[in-house]
């Protein structure tokens, strides 16, 4: 049978009455679940896994609803990262540093359908890539090794210098202290406790959920409360709901740029929806911003996390269904679901599972258009979060931050540990140290430490590992390239 | 509506009365299950089986929910037991042989193995060592012949840190083979996923990991696996694979799974936990459960999981003690 053919077929069982319906609860639910800070894809599925083992859906029935869920997460998230400046999961970091400032002018109606509309671009991108890419892409997939995923970090930290703002101290130090605390817990390598203090609760390291929480959601409710003390007025709601056609060929390039990096990235096991956002945002800033106003409420700034972490989403879907491995931390849950029905996740699912992974894909087609359709039109339910006065919001917000952090990690160490970065946060951004390099130093410097320590483990202490195979070569180029061009390019133009 | 009231007030004093007179028996109320892992990892898979178990086989009322207290292999979730909650009698805590080896090399805070009541074992995987498919290496034997020859041409890749099952599986073949483990070129991944992805993609040459997760791939004709680290041969699909002993080395590694309950919990109270378990395990609808999990047969409650478990850690300390993990 032809990819399309079977394509079809997957189509035609994924749009049973049944199915349709659990596409449509999945994607509310995951938007749902998106939006609350704290709660994430992986808390979504995970919860929704054993109801829908219990109450006997099929297989597909099952990876569907689940699926759903997860595509709709990367929507959610965006929604309280425009709104409040308080990214709803870890893909949507980079979303509020140009969502939030477009809904303090006042656009906040079109930031959301805009990024509602990039999300859906992403996913589609994804979506083709995997129908007509998909067993290609695997043996991209593991054409990575340690040496080259320490070559792919190297260049997010390359790309991290388009984030030098005014004050490349500042945006330094706060990527150090990024790697500073990534560098707690059981190392990977040894299994040697650092920093822990002989705490327990230290033993894995501080949970990135907490991180993340900590720095975004908990300083944002310090910075309110100064503001609502201060009696400052409230946000501005312009009327306008919907982008118009000329914001959405202002972004269509760098929408289908973010598509396919993050795409690309997502495939890589061990590389997700926040790297990929991180990237394509850092790209598209180095490509585009001449006029210095990404940051500061830019579409394309925007509109690059968002196509990106979707994209991603989907990406991770590839070596989960092609080698029956992992890509992410939701799809290692949707494999576990693989083996409560009693189907062997494996290299084999392709061709022994021929509808079960074929209605999935279809799956991310109709749960896609169905998320397009349910988010344009809630734009203007979610905007009315706005009106809500700082008095019961920023309680809110607390309070949804706090009960999302300890429903996942139910000790109250990590509330504390949660707030104690949060002031910690709140005092960074009082002397201007901007926050996103010290999210990315967390994750990237992680990654980057381990991927480095293996690589250096297989060569026995080996330097040369590091530029043995094209792949990474390339991405030092790359990363060069990042680094260098653009006071090469200002030098070449400078000169008359 | 006053008479409504008190009449109410007053059934509700009733069922409380009758409720207390009962309350000589105990019965967990709101059963809970402790994950000390995030979702989706070994510790939640135990809890699934028991809950599932318990509930379908009617010895449990109310179904039994899984929480998770993620961190150190289940040392949060020890420490908390211990700590917090050492009279909860209605949750019990998942554990498995690596929350055993971390207790044995002191990675659970100042607790060791004498701190909580041992319930039962419910079910084992096996270390398991594999290869590429088109790997020159056809038995375990060819491997370390290679391994002694050139410690570089033999990478091993695995889920866990050096001190880990996976690494004391593979440092144990070693050492039998006459290679030292420290020479030994070894990668923690992050996961035992990760580990055979890059075993597909040729970045290590050898995956010390667990049967279980071997067989899919197995199947799939990516990766051939050398040697089961069981007793016997292995049920099932992977009947074919001898097992390291056949092939002149004597290590056995089950990676069992059970549960304990917090320490104050009473002895009247932990034999109804281990009645339950008693039954579950001889039902004989079970064995599908356990089987559907990738876990073997492996079954001892009350005082023999206790003796196991306590006997088990002794054993781990014999061996962090020879690799020079302890002091």
């Amino acid at each position: 049978m032809s990819t399309l053919a079977q394509l079809s077929h997957g189509l035609a069982l994924a749009v049973t009455p049944l199915n349709l319906g659990l596409a449509a609860l999945g994607s509310f639910l995951g938007t749902l679940i998106g939006a609350l800070p704290g709660l994430g894809p992986i808390n979504g599925v995970a919860i929704l896994l054993p109801i829908a083992y219990a109450i006997k859906l099929p297989a597909a029935s099952a990876l569907i609803l689940l699926a759903a869920v997860y595509y709709g997460c990367e929507y959610g998230g965006r929604i309280s990262a425009i709104l409040l400046n308080v990214p709803g999961d870890a893909g949507a970091i980079m979303t509020g540093l140009d969502g939030h400032p477009l809904a303090l002018k006042g656009m906040a109606g079109p930031a959301l359908s805009l990024s509602g509309w990039s999300s859906f671009v992403g996913a589609i991108v994804a979506f083709l890539g995997i129908v007509a890419l998909g067993p290609l892409l695997a043996r991209w997939a593991l054409l990575f090794g340690p040496a080259e995923y320490f070559a792919l970090m190297v260049f997010a930290f390359a790309c991290l210098t388009s984030m030098v703002g005014r004050n490349p101290v500042k945006t330094l130090l706060g990527g150090c202290l990024g790697l500073a605390l990534a560098t707690v817990g059981v190392d990977a390598g040894t299994g040697v406790y650092r920093y822990t203090f002989d705490d327990v609760h230290l033993s894995d390291g501080i949970p990135f959920l907490v991180v993340v929480i900590g720095l975004f959601s908990v300083s944002e409710i310090l910075m309110l409360l100064e503001q609502t003390a201060a009696g400052q007025a409230m946000m501005r709601v312009s009327g306008r709901l919907l982008f118009t056609l000329a914001e959405m060929r202002a972004t269509w390039w760098t929408t289908l740029r973010a598509s396919v990096t993050g795409f690309l990235i997502g495939v890589l096991p061990g590389t997700g929806a926040s790297i990929a956002s991180a990237v394509s945002y850092m790209t598209e800033k180095r490509l585009l911003d001449r006029e210095g106003t990404f940051g500061k409420g830019d579409l394309r700034g925007l509109a690059a996390p968002e196509a990106a972490n979707n994209a991603a989403a989907g990406g991770a879907l590839v070596p989960m269904l092609t080698l029956g491995v992992p890509g992410s931390g939701t799809t290692a849950i949707l494999l576990g679901a693989l083996t409560l029905y009693d189907i062997q996740p494996g290299p084999l699912l392709f061709t022994q599972q021929p509808d079960l992974v074929w209605s999935l894909i279809a799956s991310m087609l109709i749960a896609n258009v169905m998320l397009l359709v349910m988010n344009l039109p809630l734009v203007g339910i979610f905007v009315r979060l706005l009106r809500i006065p700082y008095w019961l919001l920023v309680p809110g917000i607390a309070a949804i931050s706090f009960i999302g952090v300890y429903s996942v990690h139910g000790t109250t160490f990590d509330l504390l540990l949660m707030t104690g970065l949060g002031v910690l946060a709140w005092v960074l951004r009082k002397f201007d140290v901007p926050l996103a390099p010290v999210i990315l130093g967390f994750v990237l410097g992680d990654i980057m430490e381990q991927e480095l320590r293996r690589a250096l483990s297989i060569s026995g202490g080996d330097w040369r590992i590091l530029v043995h195979s094209p792949v990474s070569i390339a991405l030092w180029a790359l990363a060069t390239g990042m680094a260098f061009a653009p006071a090469l390019l200002r030098r070449l133009r400078g000169r008359p | 509506m006053e008479r409504i009231l008190r009449s109410l007030a007053t059934a509700l004093l009733a069922a409380a009365v009758v409720q207390s007179s009962f309350a000589a028996e105990f019965k967990p109320a709101k059963p809970e299950c402790v994950a000390g892992a995030k979702p989706g990892g070994g510790f939640d898979l135990t809890c699934r089986l028991a809950a599932q178990a318990l509930h379908d086989f009617k010895l449990i009322t109310e179904p039994m929910r899984v929480t998770y207290l993620p961190g150190g292999i289940g040392a949060v979730a020890y420490n908390t037991m211990i700590t917090q909650r050492a009279e909860d009698a209605n949750a019990i805590v998942a554990f498995s042989a690596g929350s055993s080896l971390n207790i044995a090399q002191g990675k659970f805070g100042k607790y060791d193995e004498n701190a909580v009541r041992w319930l039962a074992v419910i079910g084992t995987d096996f270390g398991a060592i594999m290869v590429r498919k088109d790997s020159p290496y056809q038995s375990l034997k060819e491997l370390m012949t290679a391994l002694k020859a050139d410690a570089s041409k033999v990478v091993f890749g695995a889920g866990g840190t050096i001190g880990s099952q996976d690494w004391m599986k593979a440092a144990m073949i070693a050492k039998q083979a006459g290679v030292d483990p420290k020479g030994m070129r070894y990668v923690a991944f992050e996961g035992g996923g990760a580990a055979i992805t890059a075993l597909l993609g040729g970045h290590v040459q050898a995956v010390s990991g667990d049967a279980s997760e071997s067989i899919g791939q197995m199947e799939g004709g990516a990766i051939r696996v050398l040697a089961v680290l069981s007793e016997r041969r292995l049920p099932g699909k992977l009947a074919a694979v001898p097992t390291a002993r056949e092939q002149g080395y004597d290590v056995v590694w089950p990676t069992y799974r059970g549960f304990y309950l917090a320490p104050k919990v009473t002895d009247e109270q932990y034999k109804v936990w281990v009645s339950l378990f008693d039954r579950m395990l001889a039902n004989p609808a079970y064995a599908k459960l356990r089987e559907e999990r990738g876990l073997f047969e492996f079954a001892k409650t009350g005082k023999d999981a206790d003796a196991f478990v306590k006997k088990s850690v002794a054993g781990y300390r014999d061996l962090a003690r020879e690799a020079g993990l302890l002091k």
